[in-house]
């Protein structure tokens, strides 16, 4: 079967986050873009499942701006087989991420769509969730292990309480969780082939989807910031401030 | 004209979550409506009745939302939202599976992690791990929002006689079915509603050095939680985890041993009222945020804290 992986172009999860002065968004100018870390664990995932013989095609796609070609490179050198980049400038919310991601897996036929569980820009946590309700399948979020059966897969879920299996038929739609592996460095020899590997590119409209966002921005701000504590100087000292000046403790 | 909030629920109660996002409706105004939804739910609905806030209770009891699988949810919630507002769940991982299904069902951009509900369909949330906050108006005709719960007061769960209204169920599915869960014991408090929690990073070192930490967190009535390096190195289990990718805690006092301070776990616990941070480098970043700093070895100052706690 083939897997359908999304990888999204965000910043790199080690930059400070700057938000403009306009209040319009965060900067992105100029600033070290890769791919969303738990869109790497995907991907590592779908080339584990290639590797054991469940998956026959890897098919990495992303939707963002002509640049947005380098993350689905990095996918092809961690071992996706081919790249579908769905050009687009500008904000694309899950929603219509979602409805682009139906069109190409209506296109492809992929038995599992794995997308990691969330962006570490948007923080949404939805277009899985959302892919699959569009697409009619089931779904299996924050995934932590999964075992790929005849017909089905079986699933291990992050929940609050701690840990949550279920089945789900195939075709489905999996969002994968920190713990479920650990993603591999690209090697030289694999980066150099990945760049031979063909990326077709789409536009929202090819796949029929309007990609206007629905939700207005007001603003974006800093949170505010906490204020400076002070040192003390030794566990006696803690516990009285907590006790009489905080009064958090009895 | 309304709110509908979705409760979490194991049949026989309500979950504290669902107090937490009664009041962000409340915040939103409007008459509320609480949905329990599942298989043997009587005593949950009786449970919703009670809510101080709440006028109206649905309640769809049928076979096919046996363990709630969202496969199921998802079209009873759809059904009944319609004529709302808004529809409102709580940012935990049962909202958070259920409510983008629902969202897309009914062709609507869903808004995560409301933090503040502004009016007029406008409703800030955190981007970025919290790094930024962002203000956004919705245009749909009805509003889907998971509502991060400590930024909202939990309302009381009694003091409310709501109407009971049963509502028919929506068919069943055979897409997933549920085959266990492994659920971490602990006599301690639930750590998103604990008043007071601990937690251990990758300077704990091991699992078994945890059991410090537990001691504390006994004398102190306190939830232990963890950093992701300290999830990640297979020190305590997953639900321990305390971040932007975990639990967002906001209790009255955090205290951080062994925690660098991560943007990744700044971000679900800075709007802790007090936060203590413990750790032997000086320069870690959890001291930028904490209110009271102790530059010591965590194998020295947690056992005294034990013993000054008498």
């Amino acid at each position: 079967m083939k897997v359908l992986v999304p990888v999204k172009r965000v910043v790199d999860y080690n930059v400070k986050i700057r938000v403009k002065a306009d209040q319009t968004g965060v900067e992105t100018a100029n600033v070290k873009m890769s791919m969303n870390p738990f869109d790497e664990i995907a991907v590592e995932q779908a080339v584990r499942m290639k590797e054991a013989g469940q998956a026959e095609e890897v098919i990495a796609v992303s939707i963002g701006p002509q640049q947005s070609q380098e993350t689905i490179r990095t996918a092809l050198a961690m071992g996706a087989d081919r790249g579908i980049l769905v050009q687009h400038d500008g904000e694309v919310e899950p929603l219509a991420v979602a409805k682009i991601l139906k069109a190409v897996a209506e296109a492809e036929g992929p038995g599992v769509v794995l997308c990691g569980k969330q962006a570490i820009d948007d923080d949404a946590n939805q277009t899985a969730q959302m892919l699959s309700a569009l697409l009619g399948w089931p779904q299996a979020t924050f995934v932590s292990k999964l075992e790929i059966g005849d017909g089905e897969a079986t699933a291990t879920r992050e929940v609050d309480g701690g840990l949550e299996t279920i089945k789900v038929k195939l075709p489905a739609v999996c969002s994968v969780d920190l713990r479920l592996n650990e993603p591999r460095y690209a090697s030289l020899p694999n980066i150099m082939k990945a760049k031979k590997k063909p990326i077709d590119t789409k536009t929202p409209a090819d796949l029929g989807v309007d990609p206007t966002p629905r939700l207005q921005t007001v603003k974006v701000v800093e949170p505010p910031p906490r204020q400076a504590g002070v040192k003390v100087a030794d566990v006696a000292e803690l516990v009285a401030k907590l006790r009489n000046e905080a009064k958090v403790i009895g | 004209m309304g709110i509908l909030v979705i409760a979490e629920h194991d049949g026989a109660e309500v979950k504290p979550h669902t107090l937490n996002t009664v009041a962000a409706a409340q915040a939103a105004g409007g008459d509320i409506t609480v949905a329990v939804i599942g298989s043997g739910c009587k005593a949950a609905a009786d449970a919703a009745a009670k809510i101080a806030g709440v006028s109206k209770v649905l309640v769809a009891d049928s076979a096919e939302y046996d363990n709630q699988m969202a496969e199921a949810v998802a079209p009873a919630i759809v059904k009944m939202a319609d004529g709302y507002d808004a529809v409102m769940a709580p940012a935990n991982t049962f909202g958070k599976n259920v409510m983008p299904r629902v969202a897309a069902l009914m062709d609507v951009q869903q808004i995560s992690e409301v933090s503040a509900v502004l009016g007029d369909k406008t409703y800030e949330r955190p981007i970025y791990a919290g790094n930024a906050i962002a203000t956004v108006k919705s245009v749909e005709q009805v509003d889907v929002l998971t509502v991060r719960m400590t930024s909202f007061d939990a309302v009381a769960a009694e003091g409310g006689s709501a109407a009971i209204e049963e509502v028919g169920g929506t068919g069943g599915q055979d897409l997933s079915s549920y085959v266990g869960q492994s659920v971490t014991e602990s006599d301690r408090p639930e750590l998103t509603s604990a008043k007071i929690v601990i937690s251990g990073g990758r300077g704990m070192q091991s699992g078994d050095n945890f059991a410090m930490l537990e001691r504390v967190a006994d004398k102190l009535g306190a939830a232990v939680g963890a950093s992701r390096a300290a999830v990640d190195a297979g020190f305590v289990p997953n639900d321990y985890q305390v971040g932007q990718t975990g639990k967002v805690v906001a209790p009255d006092l955090y205290i951080a041993v062994g925690i660098s301070g991560a943007i990744q776990h700044l971000a679900g616990m800075k709007d802790s009222k007090v936060i203590v941070a413990i750790n032997k480098d000086d320069e870690a970043p959890i001291f930028q945020v904490a209110d009271y700093g102790l530059v010591a070895d965590l194998f020295e100052a947690v056992p005294a804290l034990e013993a000054e706690l008498g």
